[in-house]
């Protein structure tokens, strides 16, 4: 059996622990590219948002690599992602693709079925129960290692004297990461790591524009799709934070109520003027987290949703009112197959030199006492 | 008190019960005007420019009730059916209405949820009267007069094959003639779409009008029993979440398989997330396994009649042509 599964960002690493742990060989689809849009752009519905589309990208390029099972999550709605699999299945059959298809659903009070679809993995490579929770244990460690690396390069990109360091930096350690195959080489790994971050020379008194990233879950997280908007950002000198970690989405999403960190439902809180309940995706959580930036004193908050993306076109539809009480700019860019990265680029630009602009007119009024 | 209720969405589905509701409560239900020009121009100004046709219409009718009542009705509906969901947009209407509108009358914005059961429908109800400040009994009086009404708009719906709009509209005379006899040799056309697409005469640019003019026998999903509508349902590996979307691919798979239809055309609205995936597993297999033609009609505010009107007919010719050497082949081989 050789696994494969979708990229969104840097998931890869945890999951290819994941299932190497399992003992399943892995085939990793080649990295997102114009090739895998182009491939997946032909064979899915026209009206499809973005990220279905780029999944069947990724599927074709690892089935030609030779994987023959693919991994892919299910969900109950009502964002239209929770019935991808479904129709990529159709789609990769109708292309005449001979592959399994494991769709991990959420339990719906059904908790034996989502065993049972494990269990289709792990039997087949005599795994127990205690090889999964090993298992799951290794690939957590990991994913927590990956949130660190993200948070401390989005801190040093502004300040760094020699341009680009930080993500050659940035990027060698994520192989490290990837390639670790024994947990307790991760102890000195985060020695290596903090090592490496340390040897980046930075300008230390310089205080860069903070800007938020909030949206959509599949364009915050693939560099691909948002056009590497965390490293555009930071070449301007712009500080950046977003509302989604994998681990964050994974302890909010996919542990059990009782165990879910408490400020996730405080932060939804805010949202409800605006929105007052869920409307599936992250729609809701994406107004409360320009609230909760604003709060936090950011200079400005950037949205991110694929084009026709439902819930958050209903965020969209608040954010002038937050935009306007919370007196927090924030800017909404919408990703599709079109997007282009010269446009892009001056639209991000335009955006940081009015924040910039309205800082400088707010210090001098500080300043002359008005 | 005045109500107003938006001609758009939901109406086209629930206005029997609303209006009966409403009128045994001693309201005055005030309907917005028929979806013209003003309302789009008034819908596309206010509303996000990302969200589809029918939710920017719904904004127009919005806008044309302010000032000629004291609050409009716009429940937040979260699911219609057990375990199912209406599309986010829906979940987020209300919002999306105070966000864009500006000096609107107070919004009537109780929750209808059923995703946990169909008795749900009395929180909704209960709610209702406490906004409105009406006795239960009365509440509850006037809920089961309703729903009898809204019953009875179904069943006439199923058993003459009749549109909504027909019913509300009062076409009596057409009702009553609108018997399908199996004898007739017309040409069947199942009409998928979302009701307040395909029944909006401005929105899908009378479609359903161009298509009796043509002497075609239609057949709409809200034409189709619950049980047809499971039957068909049984194809797919995986029960979906949208309860519009469900009724489209069981009316359209059942449909399909019993052979009982000569073409199928698809409305959608552009951008419609739900339709964007179900339109494509019933396209797919319609073509692909069945052989049926299959007419696929996008609408947003920028579609031009004529070529409307061209994509339509040169459709009806195909079906024409198809019945027509079927008619001719001879039973002797």
């Amino acid at each position: 059996m050789k696994i494969t599964f979708p990229h969104m960002g840097n998931i890869y690493v945890p999951l290819k622990t994941l299932f190497e742990s399992l003992g399943c060989e892995v085939i990793l689809p080649p990295p997102c590219t114009k090739k895998t849009l182009e491939l997946g752009v032909a064979n899915s519905p026209e009206f499809a948002c973005l990220p279905l589309k780029i999944n069947i990208g990724n599927f074709i390029e690892a089935i030609e690599r030779g994987a023959d099972t693919i991994v892919m999550a299910g969900g109950v709605g009502p964002c239209r992602f929770g019935y991808y699999g479904e129709v990529q299945k159709e789609i990769l059959r109708d292309l005449g693709y001979d592959v399994e298809m494991i769709i991990l659903e959420p339990p719906r009070g059904n908790f034996l079925d989502l065993i049972n679809k494990i269990k289709l993995i792990t039997t087949q490579n005599n795994k127990t129960i205690k090889d999964l929770v090993r298992a799951l244990r290794f690939a957590w460690k990991k994913a927590l290692l990956l949130d660190n690396i993200e948070k401390q390069s989005s801190k040093l990109r502004p300040r760094e004297i020699e341009k680009g360091q930080t993500d050659k930096v940035y990027n060698s350690l994520v192989k490290r990461i990837l390639d670790v195959k024994d947990e307790t080489e991760l102890e000195t790994l985060k020695e290596e790591i903090s090592k490496a971050f340390s040897k980046i020379r930075v300008l230390k008194n310089k205080t860069p524009v903070k800007v938020g990233i909030v949206g959509e879950i599949y364009t915050v997280l693939e560099p691909f799709v948002n056009l590497n908007i965390e490293k555009q950002l930071g070449e301007l000198g712009v500080e950046v934070h977003r509302n989604i970690y994998i681990t964050d989405w994974v302890r909010e999403n996919l542990l059990p109520s009782f165990l879910k960190p408490k400020d996730c439902k405080n932060i939804l809180k805010l949202a409800e003027p605006y929105i007052n309940c869920f409307v599936g995706g992250h729609g809701q959580e994406s107004i409360a987290q320009i609230v909760n930036f604003s709060k936090k004193g950011f200079d400005g908050v950037i949205h991110l949703l694929p084009f026709t993306c439902m819930p958050e076109i209903v965020a969209k539809s608040a954010i002038p009112r937050v935009s306007q009480k919370f007196k927090i700019p924030v800017m909404t860019i919408v990703l599709d197959e079109h997007s282009a990265e010269a446009g892009f680029r001056t639209r991000l630009e335009a955006f940081i030199d009015m924040i910039c602009h309205s800082k400088e007119v707010k210090n001098i009024a500080v300043l002359s006492g008005n | 008190m005045r109500i107003g209720i938006p001609r758009a969405l939901f109406y086209y589905q629930y206005f029997p019960f609303w209006k009966n509701f409403f009128e045994q409560l001693g309201l005055e239900v005030v309907l917005s005007s028929p979806t013209n020009k003003e309302i789009l121009k008034q819908g596309l100004e206010f509303c996000v420019d990302d969200a589809c046709l029918p939710i920017k219409i719904f904004h127009g009718h919005v806008a044309d009730l302010i000032g000629k009542v004291d609050m409009i009705y716009i429940p937040r509906i979260i699911s219609i059916e057990p375990k199912e969901y209406i599309c986010p947009k829906f979940l987020g209407l209300p919002d999306m209405i105070r966000n864009s509108i500006s000096n609107i009358p107070h919004i009537v914005d109780t929750e209808l949820n059923l995703y946990k059961g169909k008795n749900h429908i009395l929180d909704h109800i209960l709610n209702l009267g406490k906004i409105l400040n009406i006795h239960q009994t009365r509440i509850l009086f006037a809920y089961f007069k309703a729903i009898k009404a809204q019953r009875q708009f179904e069943k006439l719906m199923i058993e003459k094959f009749v549109t909504p709009q027909d019913i509300i509209d009062k076409r009596l005379t057409f009702i009553e003639n609108q018997t399908f006899k199996k004898r007739r040799n017309n040409i069947k056309v199942l009409l998928l779409g979302h009701n307040y697409n395909i029944y909006d005469d401005y929105i899908s640019m009378g479609l359903i009008r161009k298509l009796r003019k043509h002497n075609i026998d239609l057949i709409t999903c809200e034409m189709v029993t619950k049980s047809q509508i499971k039957e068909g349902n049984k194809k797919l590996s995986k029960d979906l979440f949208w309860t519009l979307g469900k009724k489209t691919t069981g009316t359209a798979y059942y449909f399909l398989e019993h052979k009982k239809v000569d073409g199928i055309i698809h409305v959608a609205s552009f951008g419609c997330g739900p339709d964007s995936l179900v339109g494509e597993l019933i396209e797919k297999r319609a073509k692909l396994e069945y052989k049926i033609p299959f007419l696929y009609l996008n609408l947003d505010e920028h579609a031009g009649e004529a070529g409307f009107d061209t994509r339509l007919e040169a459709f009806l010719d195909v079906l024409e042509g198809r019945k027509h050497i079927e008619d001719n082949i001879s039973t002797y081989g």
